[in-house]
C-alpha cells in the first residue's frame, strides 16, 4: 500500500494532519481518512461485533462495514464513525473502537474461538442455567454480555455544536449528484422548475469520480456543473445525504455544514437537517457492490473490486502490490487494469467459465493474468491477508482440483452490483426482481411522485445512466408544470464493461463437498457466515424477515448494505425457490446513520417546549421564590427565609395561613369562557352535578368525569351573566378539558347555542386566605366582604388600586378565603397593592408546597388523585352527582366494575414517626407478609403543621371499615416501612367553621 | 410529513393537528340508559385496514374539529371537512340496545 507521487484528484498543495491511533498519516485535500489510511499503511482499523475479528477497509463509500473508528476526542468525539466517508481534515484525531486494551491485542478476540457457542441466536439457546426455574446463571452471564455489546462507545459530554432545522419546497428533489443525477438536474433545471440536488459526497460526479483523471468523464461533469452553477433556479447541495423519504412528498436531508472541519467556524451551524417538500423527486442514487463469499472473506485485504480503482484513481493510493481480483462479472477488469498499470502484479480469478476475448483484454493488455472458471476458497494471513487459496471451480462454485496459495496484500472482489433503491422502498415498499439485470429494483410505476433514473434503475450502459437522468428530469419538471426549455441531451459515450455486464449469478465458493471452508461471511459487522444462515434455515426461521432477527444479518449500523443480497440469494438456494419469491426486507430510514442532534435542531434544553409563565412570575423571583415546574409552567414553590430548606418553609408558610393570612399566585389554573343560551345545559352534560339553579353572582364546585366513568377533572365555575359562564379546571387538565368540550359541541351536540373559550393567559388569579383575608381585602378594595354580603360560593366585581377585578369567595386550604380574579395585564399591580395593604395584617406570600399542605389537611382530591383510575365513588365525591339528568359518564360509572365494594377508597392516614410517608408506597395490614399490590396506595403525603405530625392522603380496600386500624406503609423501591393510622381524610376543622366565617 | 387541507386554513403539515377519535362511532344520546352501547361507543372499534375516516383537531390554527378521510395502510389522505358540517354525527336519538 502506498501513496502514488501523481495522479488522483487530491490536492498535494493542502497537506493535512491526520492521525490514527496516534499514528500520524500522510493527507491532502480531498482524502477520506481511509484513503489516508491505506497510504499511510493502516490495514487493521477495527474489530468485529461477535467475534471481534480483525477489520479493515472493505469499501470506499457508505456500506463500509468494517472501517468503524472513534473519530474526534472531548465533547465532539464520535463513534461508528465510517472511516471510507469521513473527510479529511487538519487536526482529525481518530482511534480504534471495540477492542480491549488495543487494536491490536483484543482480549475479546477469544469471541473468535468461542464462536460454536455464540452461533445465531445464541442468546436464547446457550448461558441458560442447568435450574429450571432459576435465572441466576443467565443473569450473571448477562452482565459481562450487556459490556460487550455495542460497537463504539459514546462520550457523556454534552454536544458543543449547535444545529439547524429548515424547511424547503421544490418542484424537483434530485438525490444523486452523480452523472444521471446531474443529467436530471439540467433536463428540469433549464425548464425553470424550482430544483435541489443532493450530493453525500463532497463533490459532484458518482461514479466519475473512481475513473483516472481526465477522461471524458470529467469534461461531462464540469460542463454540467457549470451549466447547473449558472441556474439560479438550481439549488445544489453537497455533503449532504437524503437519509428518508416520507410522506406526503417530504424527504429529510442532512447536510454536514461543518463536519469538515475541525470545528464550527463564524458561529456556523454543525449540520442543518433539511425537510424538503418536494413536487417530484429523482432518485439517482446509484449502485452498490457485492462481495464474494469464501473463507476468510472479512479480513483486512479484502475490499471491493470498486473501492479498489476509487483508492487508486480518486485519492492516489495504491491499495495492494500483489492483487488478486475476484469476480463473477466484466466491470471488475476496469480495477485489474488499472492496477496493473499502475505497477501491481495482478491477477484475475473470474468465476465465470467463459469470458469473452474483448473482456479479458482489458486485463491482459495491461499485464495482469486472466484464470477463468477459478474462484478464492480461502484466505490465509492472521490479521490481514498473507495469501489466497485459488481454485479451479465448476458451474456450482465448487472446487474441482486442489488449486494453488497464492500470495496476495490485496484481494480486490466483484459479486455484481445491487441497485442503492433504499430511499425509494422507504415510501413504496417492497422492490421487485428484474432478471434482466437479475437485481432488486423499483418496479415501472409513473404514477409515482419518486421515480429512480441511472445505475439506482440498473441503467446497463454510461448512455443509458444520462438518457434515464435526462428523461426522469424531463418527466418530473412536466408534472410540476413545467413544459419547456428542456434543451439537447447530452452526446453518447462508448459503451465499456459497466456496472454488471456478463454477470454469472454465482457468488460462493465452496470446497468438492459443497462446504465452505473457514468462516465465510455475509455481515461483516454483525459475523454472520453463511453457516449461521444454513443454521437458520434449519431451526425453521425460513421468512426473510425472521432470518433477518434471528441471525441479526443487516442490523448492523451499515443495516445490510453489503449483506442483503447475499443472504437473500442463500435463503433462496435453501429454500428451492426464486429468489424474487423471497423478497427482501423492509428498508427503512435513515439511509445512513443521522446525529441525534441534527434532527433536534434548537428544540432541547429550555427551547424543548415553551416556558410559560405568570403575569406575576419576576415579583416571586425577585422575592427570593424557589420556582417549580408543573407542565410547562414555573410556579413559585416556597420563599425560604434565611437558610430555610423546602420543608422549614412549607411548615413555616402553612401555618402561616391558618394564624394570619397568606396569598398564593394560582394564575396557572385553566380557565374558559362558557359563552352562549345553553351554556347552562352544556354544563349541566360535561359535570355530574346540576347548574340551571346557578344564579348570577354565585358559584359552584363541579366535578366533570371521562366518557368511561373515571374522574377526569374538577373546579369552580361563576356565572358572570346570563349566558356567561367562567368554567376553572386543573392547571393540568386545562387543555384537554377545552380540546372534549370542543369537539362535543363541533360532532355530537352540535345543536346546542354555546361558545368555549380559553380565557386562561387572560385571567391571573390571586388566593388570599387566612383568618386575616377579609379584612385585608375590605381594606385594598370597594367591595363588601362581610359574612351576610358574600358568602361562600359567591363572587362580587370590586376595584383594587384602580383595576378592576373579581372576588370569588371559595377556599382550598380550608380558611376564610378568596379568589382574586384579575385582567392579566395589571396582575403584578394588584398583588403588589395587595402584598402592601398587607404589611398591617401579616400577610405573607406563600408557594405550591404549602398550598398542598394546607389542602391534604382539608383533605381535598387534586391531580394525585384524580389520576385517571379512581371514580367519584373511590373519593367520597359520589354525592355531587344529580340524580335527574345524564352527564359525560353517568351510564359507565355505574358499571360493576367501578362499584365493586372491594375498591379501595378515599381515607387519610396519620403516619408513626417523623418521616414522612413517599407517595406511591402500598399500604398492607399490619400483620402478615408485605407482598404483591398490597390493600391500596398513597396519593398525597404532607407534614401538618395544625396537627403537629405526618399525614397522607391514600387509596384503601375497605377504607370506610378501617377507620382506627393501624397498617403499614411500604416503600418498596426505598425499601422503607412506616406505620400508620386509618382516619378520615378530613384531617383538619372537618366541619368548615373557618371557611365558612 | 402528511399534508392536510384544513377547510379554514388551506394544507397544512399534519403536525399543527392532534389525532381525536374514531368518526365512525356514534356517540348515544345523553339520556341512553343501556350500558351496552356506551361499552361500545367507548370501547368498541373497527380496525379497518384501508380508508377510513377519523376526527382531528387543528389545534395550532382554527381549533377546528375535522372528518378525515384516511387511508390506514397508505396514509393517503382524502376529504377533509369541518366536523360541524358533516351530517348524522349528532347524537342518535333514543337508540336502542
Amino acid at each position: 500500500m502506498k501513496r502514488l507521487a501523481t495522479g488522483g484528484r487530491i490536492d498535494r498543495s493542502k497537506p493535512l494532519a491526520v492521525s490514527f491511533e496516534g499514528q500520524e498519516l500522510q493527507a491532502y485535500q480531498g482524502d477520506t481518512l481511509s484513503s489516508a489510511m491505506l497510504a499511510g499503511g493502516v490495514s487493521l482499523v477495527g474489530r468485529s461485533f461477535k467475534y471481534h475479528r480483525p477489520r479493515g477497509i472493505y469499501s470506499a463509500g457508505v456500506e463500509e462495514p468494517g472501517a468503524l473508528v472513534h473519530l474526534r476526542d472531548g465533547d465532539r468525539h464520535e463513534p461508528n464513525a465510517r472511516a471510507t466517508v469521513t473527510e479529511a481534515f487538519d487536526g482529525l484525531v481518530s482511534t480504534g473502537q471495540n477492542a480491549w486494551p488495543s487494536l491490536k491485542f483484543d482480549v475479546s478476540a477469544v469471541n473468535n474461538w468461542a464462536s460454536p457457542f455464540l452461533s445465531a441466536g445464541f442468546y436464547y439457546k446457550t448461558f441458560i442455567g442447568p435450574f429450571k426455574h432459576s435465572t441466576r446463571f443467565w443473569m450473571m452471564c448477562e452482565t459481562f454480555i450487556r459490556k460487550s455489546a455495542g460497537m463504539g462507545r459514546a462520550t457523556y459530554l454534552n454536544d458543543p455544536d449547535h444545529y439547524e432545522k429548515r424547511n424547503a419546497f421544490c418542484d424537483v428533489l434530485v438525490i444523486g449528484g452523480g452523472v444521471s443525477g446531474l443529467s436530471a438536474a439540467l433536463a428540469a433545471g433549464r425548464t425553470g422548475a424550482q430544483v435541489m440536488l443532493v450530493e453525500q459526497d463532497f463533490e459532484l460526479g458518482g461514479a466519475v469520480l473512481n475513473d483516472p483523471v481526465g477522461r471524458e468523464g470529467d469534461a461531462w461533469v464540469a460542463a454540467a456543473t457549470d451549466e447547473l452553477n449558472g441556474l439560479s433556479n438550481v439549488r445544489i447541495l453537497t455533503r449532504t445525504t437524503a437519509f428518508g423519504a416520507y410522506d406526503g412528498d417530504t424527504y429529510g436531508l442532512i447536510e454536514r455544514v461543518s463536519d469538515h472541519l475541525k470545528a464550527p467556524e463564524n458561529h456556523q451551524v454543525r449540520q442543518r437537517y433539511w425537510q424538503v417538500h418536494a413536487k417530484r423527486c429523482v432518485m439517482a442514487s446509484g449502485a452498490i457492490e457485492r462481495p464474494l463469499v469464501f473463507g476468510g472473506n472479512d479480513k483486512p485485504g479484502v475490499m471491493l473490486a470498486g473501492a479498489a480503482r476509487s483508492y487508486l484513481n480518486r485519492f492516489a493510493v495504491l491499495p495492494g502490490q500483489e492483487v488478486l481480483v475476484a469476480t463473477n462479472n466484466d466491470s471488475a477488469y476496469a480495477a485489474a487494469a488499472d492496477l496493473a498499470r499502475a505497477g501491481a502484479t495482478v491477477t484475475v480469478a473470474d468465476m465465470r467459465a467463459q469470458v469473452a476475448d474483448a473482456t479479458q483484454e482489458i486485463a491482459t493488455k495491461a499485464g495482469a493474468t486472466v484464470l477463468s472458471a477459478h474462484g478464492v476458497l480461502e484466505t490465509r494471513g492472521s490479521r490481514r491477508v498473507k495469501s489466497a487459496h485459488v481454485v479451479p471451480i465448476d458451474a456450482q462454485g465448487r472446487a474441482t482440483g486442489t488449486g494453488r496459495n497464492l500470495p496476495v496484500d490485496l484481494i480486490a472482489v466483484s459479486g455484481g452490483w445491487a441497485p442503492a433503491v433504499h430511499i425509494w422502498s422507504q415510501r413504496y415498499g417492497k422492490p421487485v426482481f428484474d432478471e434482466a439485470s437479475a437485481a432488486f429494483i423499483a418496479p415501472d410505476d409513473a404514477s409515482k411522485t419518486l421515480q429512480p433514473a441511472g445505475t439506482a434503475a440498473a441503467a446497463a450502459t454510461l448512455n443509458d445512466v444520462i438518457a434515464q437522468g435526462f428523461e426522469q428530469g424531463t418527466v418530473a419538471a412536466k408534472s410540476a408544470g413545467f413544459d419547456a426549455g428542456f434543451g439537447e441531451r447530452s452526446e453518447s459515450y462508448p459503451t465499456g464493461p459497466f456496472w454488471q455486464s456478463g454477470y454469472l449469478p454465482l457468488w460462493a465458493v465452496f470446497d468438492a463437498n459443497g462446504k465452505t471452508k473457514g468462516k465465510a461471511f455475509v455481515d461483516f459487522q454483525h459475523d454472520v457466515k453463511i453457516s449461521d444462515i444454513d443454521q437458520a434455515h434449519l431451526e425453521g426461521y425460513v421468512s426473510v424477515e425472521h432470518l433477518k432477527r434471528y441471525t441479526t444479518l443487516g442490523m448492523a449500523t451499515d443495516q445490510g448494505k453489503l449483506s442483503n443480497i447475499n443472504a437473500l440469494n442463500r435463503m433462496a438456494e435453501l429454500r428451492g425457490k426464486p429468489i424474487e419469491q423471497i423478497g427482501t426486507t423492509t428498508f427503512r430510514p435513515p439511509f445512513t446513520p443521522i446525529a441525534m442532534g441534527s434532527v433536534v435542531g434548537h428544540e432541547h434544553g429550555r427551547h424543548f417546549r415553551p416556558t410559560r409563565l405568570s403575569p406575576i412570575h419576576h415579583w416571586h423571583v425577585e422575592h427570593g421564590a424557589k420556582m417549580t415546574e408543573a407542565g410547562a409552567w414555573m410556579r413559585p414553590w416556597y420563599y425560604p427565609k434565611g437558610t430555610e430548606d423546602l420543608r422549614a418553609a412549607y411548615i413555616r408558610e402553612a401555618g402561616h395561613v391558618r394564624e394570619h393570612v397568606g396569598m398564593v399566585d394560582v394564575s396557572t389554573l385553566g380557565k374558559i369562557a362558557v359563552q352562549g343560551p345553553d351554556a347552562a345545559e352544556f354544563l349541566n352534560r360535561v359535570y355530574v352535578n346540576g347548574w340551571k339553579t346557578l344564579a348570577v353572582g354565585r358559584l359552584r364546585y363541579g366535578v366533570m368525569l371521562r366518557e368511561d366513568g373515571f374522574v377526569m377533572d374538577d373546579g369552580a365555575t361563576a356565572r358572570l351573566g346570563e349566558n356567561d359562564y367562567f368554567m376553572s379546571t386543573t392547571t393540568a387538565n386545562a387543555a384537554k378539558v377545552l380540546a372534549f368540550a370542543e369537539h362535543l359541541l363541533q360532532t355530537a351536540w352540535k345543536d346546542l347555542r354555546v361558545h368555549v373559550t380559553t380565557v386562561t393567559d387572560q385571567w391571573a388569579a390571586i388566593a388570599v386566605a387566612g383568618p386575616n383575608a377579609r379584612d385585608l381585602l375590605s381594606k385594598v378594595s370597594d367591595a363588601d366582604l362581610s359574612r351576610e354580603a358574600l358568602p361562600n360560593n359567591h363572587f362580587t366585581h370590586a376595584v383594587i388600586d384602580g383595576v378592576d377585578v373579581r372576588i370569588h369567595r371559595m377556599s382550598y386550604s380550608g380558611e376564610l378565603a378568596y379568589e382574586v380574579y384579575i385582567p392579566s395585564g395589571f396582575a403584578r399591580h394588584v398583588w403588589q397593592a395587595l402584598y402592601a395593604a398587607g404589611a398591617d395584617f401579616n400577610l405573607k406570600p406563600y408557594g405550591t408546597e404549602s398550598m398542598g399542605a394546607l389542602r391534604i389537611e382539608k383533605g381535598h382530591v387534586a391531580g394525585p388523585e384524580l389520576e385517571g383510575r379512581t371514580s367519584m365513588k373511590d373519593l367520597g365525591l359520589e354525592g355531587f352527582a344529580s340524580f335527574k339528568k345524564p352527564f359525560v359518564g353517568s351510564v359507565l360509572r355505574k358499571r360493576p366494575v367501578l362499584e365493586d365494594p372491594a375498591r379501595p377508597v378515599l381515607v387519610g392516614l396519620e403516619i408513626e414517626g417523623p418521616t414522612g410517608a413517599k407517595p406511591g408506597s402500598l399500604l398492607f395490614p399490619e400483620a402478615g407478609e408485605a407482598k404483591g399490590h398490597g390493600d391500596g396506595w398513597v396519593s398525597s403525603t404532607t407534614y401538618s403543621s395544625a396537627l403537629g405530625r405526618n399525614i397522607a392522603m391514600g387509596l384503601l380496600k375497605n377504607g370506610q371499615d378501617r377507620k382506627g386500624e393501624v397498617i403499614r406503609v411500604v416503600n418498596f423501591v426505598g425499601n422503607e416501612t412506616l406505620k400508620a393510622k386509618v382516619v378520615s381524610h378530613h384531617f383538619f376543622d372537618p366541619e368548615g367553621v373557618r371557611q365558612n366565617g | 410529513m402528511i399534508r392536510i387541507d384544513c377547510p379554514i386554513c388551506g394544507p397544512r403539515a399534519e403536525t399543527e393537528f392532534t389525532y381525536g377519535a374514531d368518526a365512525t362511532v356514534q356517540r348515544p344520546a345523553m339520556d341512553e340508559g343501556k350500558v351496552q352501547p356506551w361499552l361500545d361507543y367507548v370501547f368498541n372499534r373497527n380496525n379497518p385496514r384501508g380508508a377510513h375516516r377519523e376526527y382531528w383537531h387543528h389545534v395550532q390554527g382554527c381549533r377546528q374539529w375535522v372528518v378525515l378521510e384516511r387511508n390506514t395502510l397508505t396514509h393517503e389522505i382524502g376529504s377533509c371537512r369541518l366536523a360541524r358540517d358533516v351530517e348524522g354525527q349528532e347524537e342518535t336519538q333514543g337508540a336502542e340496545a
